[in-house]
């Protein structure tokens, strides 16, 4: 008896959440079946054209669509190495800082660019890599013309990448800092006793300790390969880079919201739903594998 | 701790170090310092790209007009009462599933069920578009709640602090059911108060996000006098349609076409929240990280 009434409360206290699930995720799951139709707002999702899978066809033969797919790829999987490798690299050189007081006062600052908008950063970077910009500025000191660096097809891609790391690498340093401080110091006390050299104490002590958050983080990333980040790019992006700067989810708002072709934008967009959902599935798996990792 | 001799090679290599930490951390600064100091700039100055880290002609000028900006100041009221309700919601949602699921499923018929729904809702999303639709049949769209409801249940949370709840220790919990406490009791005189650092974190989160959203503000707001700061400072800084520049001149012009002074000076308003509350909550955040994972 007891055991029923502790469970009715359980659902009750579930209730609340799950009915804005329901509203907010499971409910527009059934509006995928758009994707199918060719969608007219007037009449409903009851009234449309049953068109198949002529949106996927459409989607598959615009030319735009390799390159949409290959700009998410080349700026997904760039982000995702070097948001490893760097916040790795600087983890490892603030951990050799002695001083606390500096080293606590570095870190309050390299967490900051992480909790600030990309609205704002993309106004900040846009206009700080602007012709008259600080970069161009630093640039024309060493005697390079001015570059207009977002609104060229051949630096756009590195200015996002470059960026996104810079907003990034503080706040995912701090996994790596904790790993760091897991490790423990008698280990490098013996070494130094055996005469290890700092050098030595890295290759043999600090980088395989490392290893195991190192594939973590890798292999979630995994699950990222087609978000090459919405935010970022809507606020840095301009038709003039779209060649090489469009990503899926900017061209399904364009498409969807902009030019109210529901369907086509619907598809383009459940595609990258569900290769996303295969991808963290087997992200979570591998992390669970190789980094004993669950995160439920 | 004993002293080890140090090498004149390896404290050159420390104080290297140190020093490229240094210049990596100022990178975090650089653009923020700019920005403040364009704030209190001269306009022309400003517009002839002379400021860097000074301001130059200083002047307050710039703050005085953000004073009488209306505008402003409705959309920074909305963004504190997205905040304070969008914020408040998601608490009350995360702790209230938290906690049931938090119970193993012989105490808790049904608990996986409710999982395996809350999983399959972080990991697949029906996407932007059939999204849009479904807030826009609730007749949500101009309405405050827009900003609000859809992302009600942020479920990355509400996994963070179930893996917490779990690890609390279960004698605490089966003394106050023998002594007749309803779970309801349990969760909010026990659970509740040993977990602060982590609520601390889910809240920061929760803060952060809030005020940072943009998107939402712009597609489901079309009232400019209820569009929330981060929407407002979006359409500020891409004043006119982006969508037929054809080349980088046009793109230069627009970005100098802009005010800089003033739009630095509502940047710095639209950042101060999060600047002064940041370094008070930097403990939290890196508890929260490293949260993550369940250990069993």
């Amino acid at each position: 008896m007891k055991h029923k009434k502790a469970n009715l409360t359980f659902h009750l206290m579930l209730l609340p959440g799950m009915v804005f699930l329901v509203l907010f995720h499971i409910i527009p799951m059934g509006g995928l079946v758009m994707a199918f139709q060719n969608f007219l707002p007037a009449k409903g999702l009851w009234g449309s054209k049953w068109v198949g899978l002529d949106n996927f066809k459409f989607m598959f033969m615009l030319p735009d669509s390799k390159q949409i797919f290959i700009n998410t790829v080349v700026i997904a999987v760039a982000k995702m190495v070097l948001n490893l490798l760097v916040p790795l690299v600087f983890a490892l050189m603030l951990n050799a800082v002695r001083n606390t007081f500096l080293k606590r006062s570095l870190q309050t600052v390299v967490y900051l660019p992480n909790f600030i908008s990309w609205v704002i950063l993309g106004s900040i970077i846009s206009d700080i890599f602007s012709k008259s910009g600080m970069v161009n500025a630093a640039l024309s000191f060493l005697g390079i013309e001015p570059i207009v660096f977002l609104g060229s097809n051949k630096w756009f891609r590195s200015v996002v990448v470059l960026t996104d790391v810079w907003k990034g690498f503080g706040y995912n340093s701090i996994i790596f800092l904790a790993a760091l401080a897991g490790i423990d110091p008698t280990l490098y006390e013996a070494s130094a006793i055996d005469g290890a050299s700092k050098s030595k104490q890295l290759w043999y002590i600090t980088l395989p300790s490392l290893v195991g958050t190192v594939v973590l983080v890798g292999t979630l990333g995994l699950g990222n390969v087609l978000n090459a980040g919405f935010d970022q790019i809507f606020n840095l992006y301009n038709p003039l880079v779209y060649q090489t700067g469009d990503i899926i989810d900017t061209y399904v708002y364009r498409m969807g919201l902009e030019n109210a072709q529901f369907s086509l934008a619907t598809a383009v967009g459940m595609m990258k739903s569900v290769v996303s959902f295969v991808l963290i599935i087997l992200s979570y798996k591998l992390a669970e594998k190789f980094a004993n990792y669950r995160i439920f | 701790m004993k002293k080890w001799k140090v090498s004149p090679r390896e404290m050159l290599v420390h104080y290297l170090i140190v020093g490229v930490v240094v210049a990596v951390s100022l990178t975090c600064l650089i653009p923020l310092l700019n920005t403040l100091s364009l704030s209190f700039s001269n306009k022309s100055r400003a517009a002839a790209g002379d400021v860097f880290l000074l301001p130059k002609g200083f002047t307050l000028s710039s703050y005085e007009m953000v004073l009488q900006d209306w505008g402003f100041f409705r959309a920074f009221g909305v963004s504190v009462l997205r905040v304070l309700a969008g914020c408040s919601l998601n608490m009350i949602l995360t702790v209230l599933m938290a906690y049931p699921l938090s119970k193993s499923p012989q105490l808790f018929k049904g608990r996986n069920i409710y999982m395996w729904i809350l999983i399959f809702c972080m990991m697949f999303s029906a996407g932007m578009i059939p999204l849009y639709l479904t807030v826009s049949r609730l007749g949500l769209i101009d309405s405050f709640w827009s900003l609000v409801l859809p992302g009600a249940v942020p479920i990355y949370n509400v996994i963070l602090l179930m893996n917490y709840f779990r690890n609390i220790s279960k004698g605490l919990e089966e003394a106050a059911i023998v002594d007749g406490a309803s779970h309801v009791d349990i969760l909010f005189k026990i659970f509740l108060p040993v977990s602060l650092p982590c609520l601390a974190t889910i809240i920061l989160f929760s803060v952060v996000g809030q005020w940072n959203a943009f998107f939402d503000g712009m597609i489901y707001i079309n009232n400019p006098d209820k569009i929330p700061m981060m929407t407002y400072i979006q359409q500020l800084v891409i004043p006119t349609d982006t969508t037929n520049i054809t080349d980088p001149k046009q793109l230069e012009n627009m970005m100098n076409s802009s005010n800089k002074t003033l739009n630095a000076a509502k940047i710095m308003i639209a950042m101060l929240p999060i600047l002064t509350v940041y370094p008070f909550l930097q403990k939290y955040f890196v508890t929260g990280i490293t949260l993550g994972a369940v250990k069993e």
